[in-house]
């Protein structure tokens, strides 16, 4: 049987979690540019820091922008609630903080993002948190990896740099098998592409500075809590099921049930680590991602344009794009990605990392720059900027070649971007010493 | 805590804190398919206030093991054995829905044991249209999507919740999931089957309070007409913008109509 209709994905887009302004009747919503709100009495005030009250108190805990954004971003995800905050990495470190302590260990796959790569290699050791990093695209290695100790499972749900595909209904029975969360960094394919909730993922972290703010003005992270995990009957987060000292012995399982986990992250990690979202910031993400479908759709229609150019030229040695022939995850990105892979892609030039150097120095409707999800298409070489400090052996490691380019494509008119990949092209050739 | 009731587990949530019996005490009542975390903040603020407070969970929700019972009147006297085991003479209850007929009916059978009433989100008789009760029988998904999308109101369809952050649909919509097989049907049954309603409103001798939403959908405003007749001076408050689940969609607003008669 089926159950009457919920509002579609373009209507969430536009609507969800706001309303006229109560105040003015404003449509959009407004920025609400303060630190502070006023309490009408002292026990209102008293009813507000004691959670019985729906209220604000200080806007590093909670802003009435900030709480549209949340609230849209939950929706469009199918989740239960989320939490803004200052960066996409402030997310991760959010999610990770609320869910463990010194002395656990994280699985992840070796194919994220740089930033993420970092915290978890290198900076969370140094608090007693360590991290396996696996072969993404291998479930078993997931098991594999999991310790006694092993608190989160944690993947892209498409890695870097290679688009490796990650198969989250394979690698969230894994996780729930071993009573641990999945949690998937979606920044790359919004929930325009991508259900992870509906595929089995737990938590979903964001770089809200990417596609969905979508222009690169920016910088912000949201982390989506489904509320599908069972934090009590898995036993392995006292975090959540155990009495909180700092809260009055808060047991956030027993108060907040299927919420628990994001409202712990609200009351202790934003409270103490403070990395929240500017309300401004909050404002033109929410701009963003009122038009998200629209500038989704036309990024892939451009991204396959782009590759198929790409695919015929003879300097171009691979293209790294999932829907395409040759790409190891070609079947799994049809079933869980149809309606496309995104817009960020890696191709490797012939002539090596002068090449690659060339290329991009010769574009100029790209703009070289390290960021990903503008609505400018943009481009970066690896080898000489986020990857400099790496060698030959050490980049081939990391799927990266010396002539390797990453390109995000943008919503310029495909035939203006085909032109100054022409002239990059040329310029590659030369610096290659070829005739072209 | 976790007491013991008719040989099985029962659950209350009493913000931690022991019961103190020279305190008076509030009893709240989910309603159908919930537990008792849709009580929070109102079982907090009251617990603040010097009440004792008793958020249960009705037997096969939440934390209470057993069966789900079938009729109102079985689950009335569920709630009068819990106040005789935790040694409480009387107390105001506080119900939601499927909640708000059990404490109905143990304000009119059981008039010695309770000083007040507040029904949120009630109605009686309570018919339960056939499309939600065989779909829940069936414990098809698409009961949980009919009453998550009916229990709020169009404006809240789209969100707009003052508890920050959190998603009012997906959230009771992960509660409805976490139900038992079969606990929605006994709950919605219940409902539809408790025909007694006005008869035992009018037996009704303690303060009532109805806090009922504007934009109701599942038991709107209109369909109160009888209960209210029924119920000798009822205080009846009727919250702007809220739908069925008043306790999400208008929090602060039910709080202060709470206080009228606790």
């Amino acid at each position: 049987m089926a159950g009457p209709d919920y509002p579609g994905l373009d209507t969430l887009a536009l609507h969800a979690g706001a309303q006229p302004d109560p105040a003015t009747g404003a449509r959009a919503t407004p920025i609400y540019q303060t630190a502070s709100f006023c309490f009408p009495d002292s026990d209102y005030a008293a009813s507000l820091f004691n959670i019985e009250r729906a209220g604000h108190v200080y806007s590093r805990l909670s802003n009435p922008t900030n709480a549209v954004l949340e609230e849209r971003i939950a929706a469009l995800e199918g989740g239960v609630g989320a939490i803004a905050t200052a960066s996409g990495q402030a997310a991760l470190h959010l999610a990770i903080i609320t869910l463990m302590g010194a002395g656990s260990h994280i699985v992840a796959s070796a194919a994220l993002y740089g930033g993420s790569h970092n915290l978890l290699a290198y900076t969370l050791p140094r608090f007693g948190i360590e991290t396996t990093f696996v072969d993404p695209r291998d479930p078993q290695a997931f098991a594999n990896a999991i310790q006694d100790n092993t608190r989160l499972v944690f993947g892209e749900t498409l890695g870097n740099p290679s688009l490796d595909v990650l198969n989250i209904p394979a690698i969230a029975e894994v996780a729930h098998a071993a009573g641990l969360p999945l949690m998937v960094d979606s920044t790359t394919t919004t929930p325009y592409l991508i259900k992870p909730f509906e595929l089995g993922a737990d938590i979903i972290q964001h770089s809200a500075t990417k596609f969905l703010s979508g222009h690169g003005i920016v910088i912000g992270g949201l982390l989506v809590d489904s509320g599908q995990f069972d934090w009590e009957a898995s036993g392995k987060f006292p975090t959540l099921s155990e009495p909180y000292e700092g809260f009055h012995n808060l047991i956030f399982t027993e108060e907040f049930g299927p919420a628990a986990m994001i409202q712990r992250a609200r009351k202790e990690g934003l409270r103490d680590f403070g990395a929240c979202m500017a309300p401004t910031s909050a404002f033109h993400i929410l701009q963003g991602i009122e038009t998200l479908s629209v500038r989704m759709s036309r990024h892939v229609e451009n991204t396959r344009t782009i590759t198929s150019f790409l695919l015929e030229q003879e300097q171009v040695t691979r293209v790294g794009y999932p829907e395409l022939e040759g790409h190891p995850d070609q079947a799994l990105a049809k079933e869980l990605l149809p309606n496309g892979c995104g817009a960020v892609f890696s191709f490797d030039l012939a002539g090596g990392r002068e090449a690659g150097i060339a290329f991009v120095d010769a574009l100029s409707v790209f703009s070289h720059l390290a960021n990903i999800g503008d609505a400018k298409s943009l481009v970066i070489h690896p080898a000489s900027t986020t990857h400099h400090r790496m060698d030959a052996a050490a980049l081939a490691a990391g799927g990266i070649g010396e002539g390797t380019i990453r390109l995000s494509i943008g919503l310029e008119d495909p035939k203006d971007l085909i032109a100054d990949l022409k002239q990059g092209l040329r310029a590659a050739g030369k610096a290659a010493g070829g005739s072209r | 805590m976790r007491i013991e009731v008719n040989g099985e587990t029962a659950y209350c949530y009493t913000n931690s804190r022991e019961i103190e019996a020279d305190k008076p005490t509030v009893v709240f009542i989910h309603g159908s398919g919930m537990d008792h975390t849709v009580w929070t903040l109102a079982s907090r603020h009251f617990a603040r206030h010097g009440n004792n407070v008793v958020s249960v969970d009705l037997p096969g929700h939440g934390r209470s093991t057993g069966s789900p019972m079938v009729t109102v009147e079985e689950m009335a006297g569920w709630v009068i054995a819990v106040l005789d085991t935790l040694e409480i003479s009387n107390a105001a209850l506080v119900g939601h829905s499927l909640g708000s007929l059990i404490a109905l009916e143990c304000a009119a059978s059981h008039s010695d044991r309770v000083r007040a009433i507040a029904l949120v989100g009630t109605t009686s008789p309570m018919p339960v249209s056939d499309a939600i009760l065989n779909a829940a029988e069936a414990d098809d998904h698409a009961a949980f999507d009919m009453l998550t999308q009916w229990g709020f109101s169009k404006r809240h369809q789209f969100g707009g919740n003052r508890n920050s952050g959190i998603w009012m649909i997906g959230n009771t919509l992960r509660l409805y999931e976490r139900s038992g097989p079969g606990v929605l049907f006994h709950d919605m049954r219940a409902c539809n089957e408790y025909a007694s309603g006005t008869d035992q409103a009018s037996k009704v001798t303690c303060p009532a309070l109805l806090i009922l939403g504007a934009e109701d959908r599942l038991t709107p405003v209109r369909s109160t007409r009888a209960l209210q007749e029924a119920i000798p001076s009822p205080v009846v408050e009727v919250l702007p913008g809220a739908g069925h689940t008043i306790m999400v969609e208008a929090p602060n607003a039910m709080l202060d109509a709470l206080h009228k008669v606790l």
